[in-house]
């Protein structure tokens, strides 16, 4: 077949798009908003990275800062909370042997959650609000600096993909507990009570031990929805406040600032903000690595029981962890950061170390394995938390802090590690596991190109996340600029390792659209011929 | 006390030996986990120890870096410290205001910074001249923010907001204003 009959109907033609069924275009169109997210992020970090370098003459400082706030938001929420969600409504169904509750809710959430970040990400943009994600008061409504318009705007965005998110709750917890049309009534409480981990609890302390009525990456999925939903609370909860003052500002009323604690909001806000990062990614990548695991060998989960009790500890520590973003804070009561911020925290050592060993304990137990895509990339997301959960550790401690906090090794090794190779590889073993699945069959355009992806994105991901990391224990600030060069070799070397990011990405995207072709690309976005809520073709 | 350039070289020693560590490990189960041989189910008693072993690595970071960093103790109980020298820094407008030109200190000296912010959330840290850090706090409007210290050699030192506060905050740089001096020299 030609280079552009490839290109317009995918390898080999095998992509049918008529044949989809609803349920795997909503999961398709979740997908591919989450790449060009993705997309997104990788090139504003590359942006960012060459103007630490040599300010570039087309972007402004107060751009540079404007780009800093969307960067980490359109990571999690555009491209991350994407990808999840549509995975998780697939998944979810897919293991319970039943209908998703809404696809259009399912649809809801897509929209939101896409049209949501375009209108925090532009607004951005246009305006230069540059509050950054951490939003620490009175910044958000400092209007001496930043537009009022432009921050409503940004609020709005973020307001609209957490409703996104809050549907993608209700959707999940609803798929779980209903009875579908013609089914048997379902035990909606005994299932509630299986996924939130309530049943395994119990039966720690009774002899009439009942089973467990949800597949273990459902409990996972549930418990780290739990996180979700609280999230969303505390966000939607800060933006209603930053909102209240922004109306008044456009009305002509001054609110006093000071009639918000600096302090307690930091500690709401970090509670709410560290429900993603130590609670639902955790939780969610978990589950995904016990789901991959089993996908890939065959056999059943190692530790299975304990592994259910550790995505319950994990849940509960999630809720007690936040004040390791507070040990800087000389304010913070020192009780908070020695029990949270250091002991609780360094429970995630545990709760991830298990999680690990167990995933791989699985993976052992099926050798001899193929080298297939799944699991090379399943291997560098388990070594991507390896690296990044210590490095969190170290500096979750109220000595390291104060010679760690804000520097580069916290974004560096930790937070780009974890999100890009830890994260982001689980989620490509996914998209490479289901690609045959959610396509009925479609053929991957190449191997080759698969691997080079692979090893461009483990190189570069650890390659940056190092280098940040040196520039970091020289001193360099994270949320900074150094205008006269001073770390300009380590952000060079760095600047190179997202080089590889993007290339590896660019061959990714490549591949897929070869794979399933533009033709097939943009069927994705069109009505579904079939109808019906089945997930796959019958 | 020991300089905070001691303990960031130990840790950035472990920290490396571990990801060689780590790295290894992963790449040795790779080539194992493809290659000849059979799946063997891996006994609960391995996982086990391996549970302890996080448990214990966990528990014990914090009660070494506790002990050995001597900063840490100091920091947790300053109310119980006198300082030799006390600095009140005020920010307001992106601006640090210090209470003198200069901020003379004798090597030694426990010296208590207290900076108070009158309008946004900022920073406060000491850097060397090769530009690494010597410590950082918060400073938080509408509350206490107090770092006790104790300089064990002499140097001179450069104030930066560590905290982001807008565009403006990158600027907030008042270079070689901390001059540590010998324990006996008057200023």
């Amino acid at each position: 077949m030609s280079f552009i009959k490839t290109l317009i109907n995918g390898e080999g033609g095998l992509f049918k798009s008529e044949t989809l069924t609803p349920m795997q275009k909503m999961t398709l169109r979740f997908v591919v908003v989450g790449l060009i997210y993705f997309g997104f992020v990788v090139i504003e970090g590359m942006l960012m990275r060459l103007y630490e370098v040599k300010p570039l003459p087309f972007i402004t400082e107060p751009q540079f800062f404007a780009i800093l706030t969307a960067h980490p938001l359109v990571g999690i929420f555009g491209s991350t909370y994407s990808i999840v969600f549509g995975a998780f409504l697939f998944l979810v169904p897919y293991l319970m042997k039943k209908p998703l509750w809404s696809i259009k809710l399912g649809n809801w959430t897509f929209i939101l959650v896409a049209v949501g970040t375009f209108v925090f990400w532009f607004a951005g943009f246009v305006s230069h609000y540059a509050p950054l994600y951490t939003l620490y008061w009175p910044l958000p409504a400092d209007f001496t600096q930043f537009s009022v318009w432009g921050g409503t705007f940004f609020i709005t965005g973020i307001a609209l993909v957490m409703v996104g998110s809050a549907f993608f709750v209700i959707n999940i917890f609803k798929t779980i507990t209903y009875t579908p049309d013609g089914w048997e009534k379902q035990p909606s409480k005994a299932l509630l009570a299986s996924a939130l981990g309530i049943t395994g609890f119990r039966n720690l302390f009774t002899k009439n031990k009942k089973e467990h009525l949800v597949p273990l990456p459902v409990a996972a999925v549930a418990r780290g929805s739990v996180d979700v939903a609280l999230n969303t609370l505390i966000i939607l909860f800060t933006g209603v406040l930053i909102l209240i003052f922004m109306v008044a500002a456009i009305l002509g009323f001054d609110l006093k600032e000071t009639a918000i604690d600096a302090l307690l909001y930091k500690n709401w806000f970090w509670w709410g903000l560290d429900l993603i990062a130590d609670g639902l990614v955790l939780i969610f990548v978990a589950g995904t690595w016990y789901l991959l695991a089993m996908m890939i060998s065959g056999k059943p989960l190692f530790m299975q029981n304990i592994a259910r009790a550790a995505l319950l500890v994990e849940l509960v520590v999630s809720w007690t962890v936040w004040s390791h973003h507070l040990l800087s804070d000389q304010a913070q009561p020192a009780i908070l950061k020695i029990l949270s911020g250091e002991m609780v925290t360094a429970f995630e050592l545990i709760t991830q170390g298990l999680a690990f060993f167990i995933t791989l304990a699985t993976l052992w137990s099926a050798r001899p394995l193929k080298m297939t895509n799944p699991l090379k990339f399943l291997l560098g997301g388990l070594l991507g938390f390896a690296l990044a959960v210590p490095a969190g550790i170290m500096q979750a401690d109220v000595g390291l802090n104060r010679i760690l906090h804000n520097t580069q090794w916290v974004v560096g090794p930790h937070v780009h590690v974890a999100i890009l190779v830890g994260l982001t590889m689980t989620l490509y073993s996914a998209i490479y596991l289901l690609f045959p699945i959610l396509t009925n069959g479609a053929k991957l355009y190449s191997q080759k190109l698969a691997n080079i992806h692979f090893w461009c994105h483990l190189i570069g991901g650890i390659g940056m996340g190092a280098f940040m990391g040196i520039a970091g224990l020289n001193g360099m600030l994270r949320r900074s600029l150094y205008i006269n060069g001073e770390f300009n070799t380590y952000m060079l070397l760095a600047a190179l390792s997202g080089t590889l990011l993007l290339i590896g990405f660019l061959v990714f995207f490549y591949n897929i659209v070869m794979s399933v072709g533009i033709k097939g690309v943009i069927d994705i976005f069109l009505p579904a011929k079939v109808k019906g809520k089945n997930l796959l073709p019958e | 006390m020991v300089d905070s350039k001691v303990v960031l070289t130990g840790q950035t020693l472990a920290y490396t030996f571990y990801c060689i560590v780590i790295i290894l490990l992963v790449a040795w189960f790779a080539i194992k986990v493809t290659g000849k041989g059979k799946g063997l189910a891996v006994k609960p008693a391995i996982f086990y120890t391996f549970v302890g072993f996080l448990t214990v690595l966990g528990v014990s970071l914090h009660l070494i870096t506790y002990n050995t960093i001597p900063w840490a103790e100091m920091d947790l109980n300053r109310s119980d410290y006198k300082p030799d020298k006390t600095f009140v820094i005020t920010v307001k407008d992106h601006q640090f205001t210090l209470p003198s030109e200069k901020l003379v200190i004798n090597v030694n000296d426990k010296v208590l910074f207290d900076v108070q912010s009158a309008d946004l959330t900022y920073g406060f840290g000491l850097f060397r001249n090769d530009n690494s850090m010597m410590f950082q706090m918060q400073v938080v409007p509408g509350h206490r923010n107090d770092l006790l210290w104790q300089f064990d050699r002499e140097g001179v030192y450069t104030i930066r907001s560590t905290e982001y506060s807008g565009p403006k905050g990158v600027y907030m740089i008042l270079k070689d204003v901390v001059q540590v001096i010998p324990a006996n020299a008057t200023n």
